[in-house]
């Protein structure tokens, strides 16, 4: 039967669903949820745009209105399908390159080999029916392309997608896996970029556990997944003594200190022996770690505080008029500087950290002095106005004293 | 001493210093009580002086290229030696001088200076307005920042209104169909050599009539005198009336330094011709009115544009305005009031229609 249904499936419809008769919707609109599918959640759905129809999954016959013949089996009808099923039937399309060129054809087809690899497909291989198919995350009749902004699995909508079980603690009791992901991500910096930035290519669930291949990154394998995009801080740190050490420890990289789920903006309090500091986890007072940390937190803020010096006076010398743009661009430079000894801070070397803290403090020693300068100029200008408005006033009080004296001579002669 | 008492004369007998100084004494300015009015011609033609030196001055580093114009007018603010105080004198001093040249206006209208034989002085004040106001709209996009470019754009497309002529006017004011480095050209060439010329010509004219009609005695003050003779007061021009101009030009000078130390003209942001409109541009002070009125105009009166009706009516109340003394027969020797209510009209409008546009902008 599963062989006469790939092979009748493998044939195109002839009839074009937008044209053809549709019994099956005619009278599934009118029943009650779960049997209900309405019009417009049909004619949404892209297989219905690529001219699928009902009889391309459910089998049946749409063209009778006899429900007795359209649902028989012997017109191909298979009813409601199992959801272990499911992944199979989808795969008999979405499997097959040379069947899913014809509607795309840069759409990866190993998505059910992938999905046999993750932790949902093996557990639904072994009889689990809770995990998730293709159709929790796809939707069933109203499946929409995942660039859709409507789509489950668009990405500003995939973290709730998944949160569907997987913040529902009751429903994922018998995994005995924490539920706070959800709760965590929403808090997390990756979040607030996809979300308030509407940065797309921010990372969501499935960008760091897969999609259709999903499991949980192991200890080893997570800063392969970081640096995808976290390149420069990989590199580091592949290179620095702590790799070698998180190893040996079982500790995984990159989440050790930054969390996984809840990955907030990182400060400078990261890095140092303060409370908030991450080093002091494992460095105790006195070791060459906490020593290091030490210098790289003092050497960062002092950096902070020398531009935060320039900037104060460069903007109060732009408020009062002298002309600093130039020192202000150059101080933009000390930024950048302080921006990549954030990122050398991940080769926990203080001298690597430090290349990158002395050119920004290079640069904020110029911008203050610009600043300074500027301050001096403007007293100078203010003293030349004041030396100006004096000699003027002067000028004011000789013409006014003669004008006195010629109007009185003027008045003696006419007298 | 001595010596520089015969170079004096020697210049003196050679530059005809007799006939000018005889002149000069034998000019008389009546005083009375509005006779504080007087000086804001002298103010107007001072801060003009003030601008051709600081103008020439600027010249010497500013270079009319979209890609340098910014960097230069940077280079003098920044580096130059006082190019900082030659830069800002020039901006304020342009505006200073229009508000001067306005207030002037408005008091010769209002003391009915324009009456005969003093008609062409009034129409020659009024092609000296037109000058000043070009030059204020050629100089502000020299600069080549943000509002400059736009507030060029603005300008031009108003210009663009105008039935049958203006297309042709906008494209040859902007060297094409938008503003481009093309138009910095143009506007630099008009703003240094043709308005200069034309400015110096009828400023020149203005002022020999100045000389030739003598200062003009408002009606009602000319009345009086006339019925009590010994109530009449002048003084000398040179040097009684001319000691006191110098002490307003003093006081300008003063206010010039002030402005350009505690409120330096800002640089901006150099012009990007792809970047959007910045939110609320506007044009300077003095366009405000003329702006104002023709954005809450409807977008269509008639077959016409608002845009275009609103140009049109601009420009007849500006031939209006220079006819004037023509409307005014009645004014000799008596107050036609309807006229005060004219002139009065014109100021208050301009007056409220620039603060709407500002408070409007808030």
């Amino acid at each position: 039967m599963w062989v006469g249904l790939s092979l009748w499936l493998m044939v195109p419809p002839v009839v074009s669903a937008q044209n053809a008769p549709n019994s099956c919707l005619d009278c599934h609109q009118q029943l009650d949820p779960p049997l209900q599918v309405t019009p417009e959640s049909w004619m949404g759905s892209i297989h219905q745009q690529k001219g699928l129809s009902c009889i391309s999954c459910h089998g049946g016959d749409p063209s009778s209105t006899d429900p007795a013949e359209a649902m028989s089996p012997a017109r191909g009808f298979r009813g409601h399908l199992s959801r272990r099923d499911i992944p199979k039937l989808c795969a008999d399309c979405h499997s097959r390159a040379e069947y899913m060129r014809r509607f795309n054809p840069s759409l990866r087809t190993d998505q059910y080999a992938q999905y046999l690899t993750s932790t949902h497909g093996k557990l639904l291989e072994h009889g689990d029916q809770r995990v998730a198919v293709c159709t929790d995350c796809h939707g069933v009749h109203d499946i929409r392309a995942p660039t859709d902004p409507r789509s489950p699995v668009y990405p500003l909508n995939v973290a709730r997608t998944c949160a569907r079980c997987h913040a529902d603690a009751a429903y994922m009791k018998p995994y005995h896996i924490p539920t706070d992901q959800f709760a965590s991500y929403t808090a997390s910096v990756h979040y607030q970029q996809l979300v308030n930035a509407g940065d797309l290519s921010a990372p969501t669930c499935v960008t760091c556990h897969g999609s259709h291949g999903a499991v949980p990154p192991g200890v080893t394998s997570v800063v392969n997944v970081c640096s995808t995009c976290h390149v420069f801080q990989a590199q580091l740190f592949e290179r620095s003594p702590h790799r070698a050490a998180f190893e040996q420890m079982q500790l995984p990289g990159c989440v050790t200190c930054h969390g996984n789920h809840r990955i907030v903006h990182p400060t400078d309090t990261f890095v140092g022996t303060g409370s908030e500091s991450v080093c002091v986890r494992c460095h105790a007072p006195g070791d060459p770690g906490y020593n290091a940390a030490a210098t790289i937190a003092a050497h960062l803020s002092q950096l902070v505080t020398d531009i935060d010096r320039s900037a104060q006076l460069l903007n109060q010398a732009a408020r009062s008029g002298v002309e600093v743009s130039e020192a202000q661009l150059e101080l933009g430079q000390a930024r950048d500087a302080l921006m990549k000894a954030r990122v050398a801070v991940h080769s926990f070397d203080v001298t690597t950290v430090d290349q990158n803290i002395q050119a920004g403090l290079e640069i904020t020693r110029r911008t203050y002095r610009a600043g300074l300068d500027a301050l001096a100029e403007l007293r100078y200008r203010r003293r030349g106005l004041a030396v100006s408005l004096v000699t003027i006033a002067c000028v004011l009080a000789g013409l006014w004293l003669w004008i006195r004296r010629s109007h009185s001579l003027s008045h003696a002669k006419e007298d | 001493m001595r010596k520089l008492r015969s170079l004096r004369h020697w210049f003196y007998e050679r530059l005809g210093g007799e006939a000018v100084f005889s002149f000069l004494r034998k000019k008389k300015v009546p005083l009375h009580r509005y006779s504080a009015w007087y000086f804001l011609g002298g103010i107007t033609l001072f801060l003009f002086c003030i601008q051709v030196a600081t103008g020439i001055l600027l010249l010497l580093y500013y270079r009319p290229t979209p890609e340098e114009a910014f960097e230069s007018v940077r280079y003098i603010t920044a580096q130059v030696p006082f190019g900082w105080l030659v830069r800002s004198i020039h901006a304020w001093a342009a505006n200073l001088m229009i508000l001067f040249l306005l207030a002037h206006m408005f008091s010769v209208a209002f003391l009915r200076a324009y009456r005969r034989p003093r008609e062409l002085t009034w129409l020659s004040g009024v092609v000296l307005l037109a000058l000043v106001l070009t030059f204020g709209f050629s100089g502000y996009l020299l600069p080549w920042n943000t509002l400059a470019f736009f507030a060029t754009t603005v300008g031009t497309n108003l210009i663009g209104q105008i039935p049958w002529v203006g297309h042709w006017l906008m494209v040859f004011l902007r060297g094409g169909q938008d503003v481009t480095g093309a138009t910095l050209t143009r506007f630099f060439a008009l703003h240094v050599a043709l308005l200069p010329a034309l400015a110096t010509g009828f400023l020149l004219l203005h002022l020999f009539l100045v000389q030739i009609f003598g200062i003009s005695l408002p009606p009602s003050i000319e009345a009086e005198w006339e019925a009590q003779p010994e109530r009449r007061k002048e003084i000398a021009f040179f040097p009684d009336f001319m000691a006191r101009e110098l002490m307003a030009w003093y006081v300008a000078l003063g206010l010039l330094g002030t402005l350009a130390a505690f409120r330096p003209w800002s640089l901006g942001t150099k012009a990007d011709p792809f970047a959007p409109a910045p939110a609320g541009i506007r044009p300077e002070w003095y366009f405000m009115f003329v702006f104002q009125t023709l954005k809450i105009l409807p977008a269509y009166i008639g077959p016409l544009t608002g845009e275009a009706v609103g140009v049109m009516a601009f420009g007849l109340a500006a031939l209006l305005w220079a006819l004037l003394p023509f409307f005014d027969r009645q004014a000799q020797g008596r107050r036609a009031r309807w006229m005060t209510g004219v002139i009065l009209f014109a100021l208050g409008y301009i007056s409220a229609m620039t603060l709407y546009g500002y408070w409007a902008a808030r």
